[in-house]
């Protein structure tokens, strides 16, 4: 296969570091794979609107169209051997690192074939064989968790590497920085992402942030910004990030991204920007776009080859759909399993203890 | 033989370390100054810096580190303690409301969110309870908070070999583990059977002691406490009231069978705790009997708490408001219908 070198939508601007060339290796298969992957987390996203406004999605939904080139360029740069760990907008995180659409919607609708069979919802998706370690709902939690997997598996010696990803709202969390120190103090192969879509909730970077130049925030620890619409930025600064982390410690990646839903399903995302900032966005830095162009510029598929991509993956979310909404509701034994490893004999109750009361066996 | 409480948490500590590389010691001067109350000593020195870990003064920080450590596989054991310049040191567990988020959130609930993809092996460990004047800050029970949590376990151990035992089951438990101790015991010496001091010793979690057999009244409980019902029990002895003493040792899961089978015996209950009396564990014990022995009760069950204040600093306040053997002596004859102005007229 060819190799296709390719420039970088914008430079790299870096803190405390030489920033990585703006020259990014690709292949035709793989600019083929993000085209496909992208589309198919922009439809799965899409579908769970859809899903959601029909009411067989409950409670809190946070949507990821906009921001798809972090999850795929981040996946092209790493192994399963990596650990990934994000907050509550994680649907297409789980997706990238090999979780399936019939476990997301399954979990999103609350069905026994989720990914936690039900139980999790949409902020508590996990994929521990292939080190995604969540989905996390408290802000900020993630990153000394993260921090700590970077622990694991500088202790284990796997020559590994964790990506903790946050929002630019947790970027203000204090416990951020308490885990930075740590990891900084140890020198822990921990990649904090700051998946900057700008908006904290409703709230605008600059009324949140003193300094919304989150890959300064790191004072002592090094970072990068990088194009988030970018899937090859995004694949050339994780690949940096992680040969920097193994032989240094922590490092700091800021993903100029941006989410095209609001917040949550609550949020039209209108009231505090404006429709013409998000069709900028759309017409001018869409992730899907600027791959479907390098494709189209290099010869690598046809207009109609892509059109058929995606009415593909249309079929393959409306099939994974079907198939989730035959998959029953969890047993209702499934109340009380999980609550711990070692169960046998615990005693668990209902809301009327009288009435519901056993042993687990 | 004699042990203090102090040896047989280090010893617990040392040879689980030994047993298993997956465990490491992480919290705040647990490394070089060897422990602020010491329960540590020697531990650098023999696993090395990577496995005995100094944090900074960052709880949050630190105890999300530890938990995440305990998503990937390994057993970190979590020291809550700052020190404040002399030996008699201070902040134990009391300071993990800074870290309680991620006990709560991010240790008990995972395996269960997750559906049994990421259990959390992790003991999280130190002070607790009623110290000596050190102020409201310092001085408070967390058992009751942790312990209405599904998904923790929490231990209290009362003994050396309750320390031992517990401290070793707590370590190789594959779930999240809180455990309090106390460190007002940890220069008390207590007799150590030869079966507790082998390394392969480990007591079961969830199961209750009853600490002394009696047949009027059932007294209940942990920590500290335990002692002072055991001289509580003697001084009822001495006036013909057989009181049975359960150390409860497991606050979650709760041994409600063990209690229960003594109330039904003696008839009669009082609930022991240094911790504030509203929700707290004698509140949890009482709904337990009333809801399954109700018919066996002879009396009302008492409760004998720390007093519902937070904790002053001067000596003559402290001690008023911690239970004291006296208030246990004074509720166990209530519960067993000889009022204390009878007994003084008798």
């Amino acid at each position: 296969t060819t190799t296709l070198t390719i420039e970088t939508s914008v430079p790299f601007t870096a803190h405390k570091i030489d920033e990585p060339s703006r020259s990014v290796e690709t292949t035709p298969k793989e600019l083929l794979t993000f085209f496909r992957d992208m589309a198919l987390m922009r439809r799965m996203e899409i579908a769970a609107d859809s899903l959601y406004k029909a009411k067989l999605i409950r409670g809190f939904c946070h949507l990821y169209d906009g921001q798809e080139a972090v999850a795929v360029g981040m996946e092209a740069s790493i192994t399963k051997k990596d650990a990934i760990i994000t907050a509550y907008r994680d649907h297409c995180t789980f997706l990238g690192r090999g979780g399936t659409l019939l476990e997301v919607f399954s979990e999103l609708m609350g069905r026994q074939a989720g990914c936690s069979r039900g139980k999790g919802g949409s902020m508590h998706f996990y994929k521990k064989e292939f080190g995604f370690y969540g989905g996390h709902g408290i802000v900020g939690a993630q990153v000394p968790l993260g921090c700590g997997l970077a622990f694991a598996q500088k202790y284990s010696k796997d020559e590994a590497v964790t990506f903790a990803l946050y929002g630019d709202g947790a970027a203000n969390q204090g416990q951020l920085f308490e885990a930075l120190n740590i990891s900084a103090l140890w020198d822990l192969p921990a990649i904090l992402v700051c998946e900057n879509n700008h908006y904290g909730m409703g709230t605008a970077e600059w009324r949140a942030a003193k300094s919304p130049s989150y890959y300064k925030r790191g004072d002592y620890v090094p970072g990068l910004k990088v194009d988030g619409m970018d899937a090859l930025a995004v694949k050339q600064a994780c690949k940096f990030a992680k040969e920097y982390a193994l032989k240094n410690g922590p490092i700091i990646l800021e993903m100029d991204t941006y989410r095209y839903h609001g917040h949550s399903m609550s949020d039209p995302g209108s009231t505090y920007r404006t429709r013409d900032e998000i069709s900028g966005v759309r017409q001018e830095r869409d992730p899907i776009e600027r791959i479907r162009k390098l494709i189209l510029s290099h010869d690598l598929a046809t207009e109609k080859e892509l059109k058929d991509t995606e009415k593909e993956v249309r079929k393959e979310v409306d099939e994974a759909i079907a198939k989730a909404k035959e998959s029953p509701m969890p047993d209702p034994h499934e109340l009380f399993t999980n609550i711990y490893v070692k169960d046998s004999g615990l005693e668990v109750f209902g809301p009327d203890r009288k009435e519901l009361r056993y042993a687990l066996p | 033989k004699e042990m203090t409480v102090r040896d047989a948490l280090n010893s617990a500590l040392d040879e689980e370390m030994s047993a298993d590389p997956k465990v490491f010691l992480m919290g705040e001067e647990v490394g070089e100054y060897q422990g602020a109350y010491k329960i540590s000593k020697g531990l650098l020195d023999k696993y090395g810096p990577e496995r005995v870990l100094d944090t900074p003064i960052t709880e949050a920080g630190f105890t999300g580190i530890g938990v995440g450590a305990a998503y990937y596989g390994l057993k970190p054991i979590i020291e809550f303690m700052t020190f404040n310049f002399s030996m008699q040191a201070r902040v134990p567990l009391r300071s993990s409301h800074s870290a309680i988020d991620h006990i709560i959130n991010s240790a008990a609930k995972s395996n269960y969110m997750s559906a049994g993809q990421i259990n959390v092996p992790i003991v999280f460990r130190g002070p607790n309870g009623a110290a000596a004047g050190v102020g409201a800050q310092h001085s408070q029970c967390y058992a009751a908070w942790f312990a209405s949590c599904p998904g923790l376990k929490v231990l209290s151990p009362y003994s050396s070999e309750d320390a031992r035992g517990l401290l070793k089951a707590a370590i190789r438990d594959p779930d999240p583990v809180v455990f309090l101790e106390n460190e007002l015991l940890y220069g008390e010496s207590f007799p150590v059977s030869a079966e507790a001091l082998d390394s392969s010793f480990c007591l079961p979690i969830g199961k209750a002691k009853i600490e002394r057999e009696g047949k009027d009244v059932t007294i209940t409980a942990f920590s500290k406490m335990v002692g002072y019902a055991l001289k509580a029990a003697d001084i009822l002895a001495k006036e013909g009231i057989s009181a049975e003493v359960i150390n409860l040792r497991s606050i979650r899961p709760l041994d409600r069978a063990t209690i229960n089978a003594s109330v039904r015996k003696t008839n009669r209950l009082v609930t022991v705790e240094e911790g504030f009396p509203q929700h707290g564990v004698g509140a949890e014990i009482c709904t337990s009997v009333i809801e399954e022995s109700f018919g066996y009760l002879d009396a009302p069950v008492e409760r004998i708490s720390g007093a519902d204040v937070p904790m002053p600093y001067a000596a003559n306040l402290e001690r008023m408001a911690v239970p004291q053997v006296e208030d246990i002596v004074r509720g166990a004859k209530r519960a067993c219908y000889r009022a204390v102005p009878l007994a003084a007229t008798a």
